[in-house]
């Protein structure tokens, strides 16, 4: 029973940070149309941001605000980079979809090659406070409690980017765009302004992915990018490009499969979440096609 | 009367045909000019083509300034009201939400849009994608008088419409037509003819008659240009030809 | 006639030459690892080739039929990997084995591909990348050993033909390296400019008006799925005796994305863009680690070295700007103004994003 606690906690905490990178994913493919592979090199710049200011500040003595300052950096770093990426990169490519998803693809190269050129591609410990590595009893189970911060997270942007796109202007010009683009500039709006901001949302959200990853997994390296990404598109798939309420459904059920298959069959879940992967696109083949109402 | 809208030679290719072979006409200021024609013959191609949602050569001029290089959103922006075809409509948004949506530099008319279509005003917080036909088309034609706008391109409001529905629709474009100008794309030539002072003809890609509406009366030239079945003022509803690529349902790109 | 035979002459020509290479004893400086006949080079030359195919393979599915497939790796990684664990783990003969992935080569992709090609556009591109991340998946589990994992399974070379053995026999594998680039060529020339290559290229443009015609375009993208994935399954196996065994790097996503950079490098729908790109990609990610150790990029300053010594970083650049400057990839700037490339001003087909 405490393994399936154990377990269930633990696919959560991994559903969690799969969300936050396909979150952004999401948006970005439902109102822009891109599929942005570089989406993991934005989850890579954040997660490495914010390890190498956490090393500066050795000045400051609490670990604890020093690793708080340094995931602040690490989102603006992760924000910034996403939103000059779309401004240089993918503005100029617009309604090219297939240039656009070359390029991701070869900004993704490159900037995971980068990294590793500055810092190697040994994995990069990260300094956190004691309290993530310790255990809170559940049902008489000890849980990390890094999978906590990792749900609660999750949870709080779900609802971060709920609140926005029912209350703000931005948000209500992205809902309608991911269901009619062309509309939305048919009613006199620069959507355009919209593709930046949901590239810097994606940003930020996946750069808090790479860092919760950094927590959970103690370390960086610039793999981690892409082994979470595939994940992420695996989910945004599942769930249905555009929506969020989709990947968060699906990333809970990706996660708790993954670890349910993984325990019960001797690791078979990363197998068994592609082949679903594959089982709802042939099931539900307009999951990905051209968006309508 | 002074020309609002003036195309020339104006050219669109979709998907490997030629859809529009130079097209030109004015539409005159204030009241409504018909643009009318069989179905496939490029009328909705020739509002998108005004619109920069369809890719175009030649000229097209608003009130005299060129708008054929001009972005989408920048032509809306000149004052450009646009009903398309299939409502567009956001179907995940609530009725006030799609109103907001259309909302430019404040100024909206909201007064107006619920005087005209009451209903809308009940339904504000109902989402669109749950209204019946003739509730999204009044969504529709409102979202675009909400702003005072300085042309109105509207693509078959009465299609698929009860006849009573039709005549509401008759009736709040006969309001519109005292204040604004519109070109108006029908094939419900009763409507036409009640509203429209002027009538441009497409076939094939070009214009074949400019006239005035009261051209309509002659039942040869009606036949000729407009084919049989017009008469009883249903128009034809037959499958999508040459025009159907450019029009389809909410596509990705523009 | 004058028109067709000259057609032929440059790459007979260029075929004939390359012959020859491993008789040359010259070498080129520090662009080589050594002199032309040396084994290094010529393995270095030999793996050039095979991906100049397999890049090739991959641009009849994207270039020419409009197909966007992640998963390309998977069939090339099969070729390599079920020959190797025949002839290593299951002591067959390599004639044997040879059967066998041939086999694979065909069943794989036409199941692979009938389930895939129920979608299209990025659907169709999920899942494909799926299958082969399926596949990749597999290869890391090591079922029963047969994989070797991670770090990949070194071939019995007793069971091996001799020929191909030995550093002694570099040149072999070299010319087989060769023939199979060879023969990609020729079968890919050959099948775009049938009738079934000339439908794949009309799906490319605008498949709703190849559908009206009342034509079955899935089994033509069938077709030329299954075509493309047997010929990167051959490469797979020469890239097997080359590399003296499989190894999981190429069952990666990655792997197959550095075939679409191979591709939208060379030129996409063309024939020699994905030869010239794949060859050049391989050749550039090898030399390029050599370069960058040498003294003219290390005495740059930190900034300008650190990524200049990544092949990855150096490659994935360029890449971005082929993207931008270069649509029509190496060989559009030789060939300007080329028809259907040009006036799309496009580095790839217009895949829709539905059905």
């Amino acid at each position: 029973m405490s393994t399936f606690v154990l377990l269930t906690i633990t696919g959560l905490g991994l559903g969690a940070m799969y969300f936050l990178v396909a979150s952004g994913l999401s948006l970005i493919y439902g109102l822009m149309g891109v599929l942005n592979f570089a989406h993991g090199a934005f989850l890579t710049v954040g997660a490495y941001a914010t390890w190498f200011t956490e090393s500066k500040l050795g000045g400051i003595s609490s670990v604890g605000l020093r690793f708080a300052v340094a995931s602040i950096i690490g989102l603006a770093a992760g924000a910034l980079f996403a939103a000059v990426v779309e401004l240089v990169l993918i503005r100029p490519l617009y309604l090219r979809h297939i240039e656009q998803v070359l390029v991701t693809v070869g900004l993704s190269l490159a900037t995971i090659a980068l990294v590793q050129g500055i810092w190697g591609s040994d994995a990069r410990i990260y300094e956190t406070p004691a309290w993530f590595h310790g255990t809170t009893d559940l049902a008489g189970t000890h849980i990390p409690n890094d999978r906590w911060l990792d749900i609660g997270a999750a949870v709080l942007v779900l609802a971060g980017l709920k609140v926005f796109l029912r209350s703000t202007r931005y948000g209500l010009i992205i809902r309608a765009g991911v269901e009619n683009r062309a509309m939305v500039t048919a009613l006199g709006i620069d959507v355009r302004r919209a593709f930046t901001l949901v590239f810097a949302i994606g940003g930020v959200a996946a750069a808090l992915a790479g860092i919760l990853s950094g927590v959970y997994f103690t370390s960086v390296d610039p793999a981690r990018g892409t082994s979470l990404l595939i994940f992420a598109f695996i989910v945004v798939v599942i769930g249905g490009l555009g929506s969020l309420t989709g990947s968060a459904v699906a990333s809970v059920v990706v996660g708790l499969s993954q670890q349910y298959v993984n325990y019960y069959s001797t690791g078979l879940g990363d197998l068994s979440v592609v082949l679903l992967l594959a089982l709802v696109l042939l099931v539900r083949p307009a999951t990905l096609a051209g968006r309508t109402a | 009367m002074s020309v609002l809208l003036e195309i020339r030679d104006l050219h669109v290719h979709l998907g490997g045909s030629h859809v529009l072979q130079g097209v030109g006409f004015d539409v005159p200021e204030g009241g409504i000019t018909a643009l009318l024609g069989r179905n496939g013959v490029g009328k909705t191609t020739t509002l998108r083509a005004v619109l920069g949602l369809a890719p175009r050569q030649g000229s097209i001029l608003l009130g005299g300034e060129s708008i054929d290089r001009e972005q989408t959103h920048r032509i809306v922006g000149r004052g450009l009201g646009y009903v398309p075809e299939d409502r567009d409509v956001f179907a995940g948004l609530t009725v006030e939400e799609n109103l907001r949506l259309a909302v430019r530099n404040g100024g909206a008319r909201y007064e107006l849009v619920h005087e005209l279509f009451p209903e809308l005003r009940e339904r504000a917080a109902q989402r669109a994608g749950t209204l019946s036909g003739g509730q999204q088309q009044m969504v529709a034609i409102a979202r675009a008088l909400l702003n005072p706008n300085r042309l109105l391109l509207i693509d078959e409001p009465t299609k698929g419409l009860a006849p009573a529905l039709v005549s509401d629709v008759a009736h709040v474009l006969e309001r519109v037509a005292e204040t604004e100008t519109a070109l108006l794309v029908e094939q419900n030539l009763g409507v036409v003819r009640r509203l429209a002072h002027t009538i441009v003809v497409l076939d094939q890609g070009r214009v074949v008659h400019t006239g005035a509406a009261v051209d309509l009366d002659d039942e040869a030239l009606v036949h000729r240009l407009l084919g049989v079945g017009q008469a009883d003022g249903r128009g034809l509803d037959g499958a999508r030809t040459a025009e159907g690529p450019a029009s389809p349902a909410p596509e990705r790109d523009a | 006639m004058t028109r067709r035979s000259l057609r032929f002459a440059t790459p007979i020509a260029a075929l004939v030459l390359l012959a020859f290479v491993p008789t040359f004893g010259f070498g080129l400086g520090s662009l080589l690892p050594g002199p032309l006949s040396s084994p290094g080079t010529l393995q270095l030359f030999a793996v050039c080739l095979i991906f100049a195919g397999v890049a090739l393979s991959y641009d009849l599915l994207f270039g020419f039929t409009g197909l966007l497939s992640f998963g390309h790796a998977l069939y090339f990684a099969a070729g390599a990997y079920v020959s190797d664990i025949a002839v290593t783990r299951w002591h067959w003969s390599f004639a044997a084995a040879c059967l066998v992935t041939a086999a694979v080569g065909l069943v794989l992709p036409l199941v692979v591909g009938a389930i895939s090609l129920r979608t299209s556009g990025i659907a169709f591109a999920m899942v494909t990348l799926a299958f082969a991340q399926a596949g990749a998946i597999l290869v890391q589990k090591n079922p029963r050993s047969w994989t070797g994992g991670d770090e990949g399974l070194g071939y019995d070379y007793t069971r091996v033909p001799a020929a191909f053995v030995g550093v002694f026999n570099t040149r072999n594998l070299y010319w087989l390296a060769l023939g199979y680039a060879a023969c990609v060529v020729a079968i890919v020339a050959w099948a775009v400019r049938s009738s079934p290559g000339r439908v794949w290229q009309a799906i490319r443009e605008n498949e709703r008006r190849i559908e009206v015609l009342g034509l079955r375009t899935r089994s033509y993208k069938l077709l030329a799925f299954v075509l493309g994935s047997f010929l990167a399954t051959g490469g797979g196996v020469v890239y097997m005796l080359t590399v003296n065994g499989a190894d999981p790097s190429v069952t990666t996503p990655d792997f197959t994305l550095t075939l679409l950079v191979m591709v939208v490098l060379g030129g996409t729908g063309t024939l020699w863009g994905p030869v010239i790109g794949g060859a050049l990609y391989w050749y550039a990610n090898q030399r390029l680690i050599a370069v960058g150790g040498s003294h003219a990029i290390q005495s740059l300053p930190g900034v300008l070295r650190t990524p200049l010594s990544q092949p990855l970083f150096v490659l994935g650049t360029l890449f971005i700007l082929a993207v931008f400057f270069l649509p029509g990839g190496l060989v559009g700037l030789g060939t300007r103004g080329r028809a259907g490339r040009a006036a799309r001003g496009s580095t790839g087909p217009s895949v829709e994003e539905g059905a």
